[in-house]
């Protein structure tokens, strides 16, 4: 409506385009390097989390207590845990990976085991009744039917890990955390917002392509009886 | 694994019936759960023969379905030993054993995410069959349990009803043919006419296989109905009676048993009687686009006053009063849900039952495929009643004031 303030608004949209301007691939760099990293902690944090949900789930006391440790432990500052992971690991990559591997682990833990629990007790009987393996029933029947609840959980740390994923920007890791954190502590400077935001929009475009991915996924994989 | 030689499969021949299956023996078993002061079976010792149908009843906690469960030790016994056939199975490696023993449960069990034809070949699959081998079997066995295979193979569990999810579960039961068939309360989730009908299926299916069958229920009438013998237990696991299912009506062996099935019941005993057992009225069938005039010529030759239209395999569609089929030039293809139908193997009960389901005053009878041989009128089950009730006046002079009423009341 007010004049100025749309040659304003258009103004930024030039700087915008300025500074984007060249840095295509610089970007596109950072972006890659930002969804490989959320990809591959939220997979081995996965792996992990199903892997310590198969352990405890037939136990009742041993899933209680790890379903509460799991919510406790996602209270913990992401920064409070990547600045105590630097004493042992240093700077960079390793600390990032650690710190985010762990928080991806955290949902799927806790749905794994509610999945897990949930396949009735009559399938499981009338599984062992028929002599299905206990190794054949936990890969063929048990987790098939928590498939559908661990991958909600998959795509709840998916969301989180690739937001928390900036944060390793402090201890010099991957991704575009840097073109956030560089922006706003030069904030003021040339094109210091532009970079602060260029960082942040593009952190939510792969969070919204991962999570489509994830949708895809579900799509192809949980068996259709399930639905 | 084809368990066709294991134990006296074979050269056990019960009367005409063809016999594959294994007998089994419990000798002392014993099942004590840690904490518990009692046991929840104590010194079972029992013996079934092979071939037979033999049914668990008793209340609940009487140790009748931890009985049937140490039989393929998915509770394993604390003491004593089970011999299937004549292999003591106590220490076999459990899998293997039970891959040799049918199972079914309550509603069949079946695993959700998988299709019929999945869900049967669970077991070939692990035995290494190969696809073709598979594929052939399930369309036997869907055959077996009275299901379309074209038409079930790719259905999943939760697109069936109760009744044939449970006939699934017993053909995936009997996917690797294994001597003996444990079952688990597996009618206890179906409507009274559906559990009829899957009773008569599987008596037929007895029959025709000769599988030892051992069954748990809480409910006698199925027992006696299904069992060639009926174990009736007590708290513990105690043996009240093991015996034929009109030698416990006729001769309960303790005031437990006594009570238990009720024996004073004139009703009780409808379950005894066996449709095939008493005379049917002859039926006039007609095909679908028949000339009305002919039928109900030929209707009024046998003074009947309807008839049962049937398909071209004589599998009743509906019975139309002579009234209703002259409303038409054709015989009609409309097809009556509500039909009531009966096997020669199902009760009187049922048949009973089939009755006042329907609001009707009689049933058709069919042979085991489907076809309508008879029909059997109200009339005729009250005249068992009456001469059983006359019987039982006659015997002891004996009739109890439930009986009496029971057994008389319009």
């Amino acid at each position: 409506m007010c004049p100025r303030n749309t040659v304003a608004a258009r103004g930024n949209l030039v700087n915008m385009w300025n500074y984007l301007q060249g840095r295509g691939e610089f970007l596109g760099f950072l972006t890659y390097q930002h969804a490989s990293l959320a990809f591959q902690t939220v997979l081995v944090g996965t792996i992990v989390a199903v892997l310590i949900a198969i352990a405890v789930h037939r136990l009742p006391l041993f899933s209680a207590l790890t379903l509460t440790t799991s919510r406790v432990a996602l209270t913990i500052p992401s920064l409070a845990l990547l600045a105590l992971l630097i004493v042992p690991f240093g700077l960079g990559v390793v600390p990032s990976f650690i710190m985010l591997a762990f928080f991806a682990a955290m949902p799927v833990i806790g749905n794994a085991i509610v999945g897990l629990r949930s396949v009735p007790d009559s399938v499981i009987e009338s599984a062992r009744g028929i002599g299905l393996p206990r190794r054949r029933i936990l890969f063929s029947v048990s987790l098939p039917m928590a498939w559908p609840v661990i991958l909600t959980g998959i795509r709840v740390s998916t969301q989180m890990v690739v937001g928390v994923a900036a944060i390793v920007a402090y201890v010099l890791g991957p991704g575009l955390g840097s073109l956030i954190f560089n922006g706003l502590s030069r904030l003021g400077g040339t094109n210091s917002v532009e970079m602060a935001l260029t960082g942040t929009v593009l952190i939510v475009v792969i969070a919204l392509v991962f999570d489509g991915l994830l949708v895809l996924l579900g799509r192809l994989t949980i068996a259709k009886g399930l639905s | 694994m084809t368990d066709e030689k294991t134990g006296s499969a074979a050269d056990t021949v019960a009367g005409e019936r063809t016999v594959t299956g294994a007998s089994i023996r419990l000798d002392g078993v014993v099942k004590q759960y840690r904490g518990q002061t009692k046991p929840a079976v104590q010194k079972l010792d029992l013996d079934i023969e092979a071939g037979h149908i033999v049914a668990f009843v008793g209340p609940s906690g009487c140790g009748k379905t931890t009985t049937l469960k140490m039989i393929n030790r998915l509770i394993e016994p604390t003491e004593g030993r089970i011999f299937i056939g004549d292999r003591d199975v106590t220490g076999e490696d459990p899998d293997k054993l039970r891959q040799s023993i049918g199972y079914v449960i309550q509603s069949g069990g079946l695993f959700p995410h998988w299709s019929v034809a999945k869900n049967i070949g669970a077991i070939p699959r692990v035995l290494g069959w190969n696809a073709q081998r598979i594929a052939e079997r399930t369309e036997y066995l869907l055959d077996l349990v009275g299901l379309d295979a074209a038409t079930f193979e790719d259905r999943l569990p939760k697109d069936m009803s109760g009744g044939q999810q449970q006939r699934v579960g017993v053909a995936r039961a009997l996917a690797a043919d294994p001597p003996v068939l444990l079952m688990d309360e597996p009618f206890g989730a179906v409507d009274p006419i559906t559990r009829g009908r899957l009773q008569d299926k599987l008596i037929a299916i007895q029959h025709e296989l000769g599988k030892t069958i051992v069954i748990v229920t809480h409910d006698f009438e199925e027992a006696t109905k299904l069992g060639d013998k009926v174990l009736i237990l007590s708290e513990g696991g105690h043996i009240e009676q093991y015996a034929t299912p009109e030698e416990i009506l006729a001769k309960p062996a303790t005031p437990f048993v006594e009570e238990f099935v009720g024996s004073g019941a004139t009703l009780a005993h409808l379950t005894l009687s066996r449709v095939k057992d008493v005379e049917h009225d002859p039926v006039v069938t007609a095909r679908i686009g028949e000339p009305s005039d002919e039928v109900i010529g030929r209707a009024r030759a046998q003074g009947v006053t309807w008839i049962v239209v049937v398909d071209g395999d004589g599998r009743a569609q509906a019975w139309p009063s002579l009234d209703e089929v002259a409303t038409k030039d054709r015989v009609s293809d409309y097809v009556d849900p509500r039909l009531p139908v009966v096997a020669p193997s199902s009760t009187l009960n049922d048949a009973l039952d089939s009755m006042l389901a329907a609001s009707q005053g009689g049933v058709l009878v069919t042979d085991s495929r489907g076809a309508v041989t008879g029909a059997l009128t109200i009339a005729t089950v009250m005249a068992v009643i009456r001469g059983q009730l006359s019987d039982a006046r006659a015997g002891d002079g004996h009739v109890t004031y439930t009986a009496h009423t029971e057994g008389t009341t319009p």
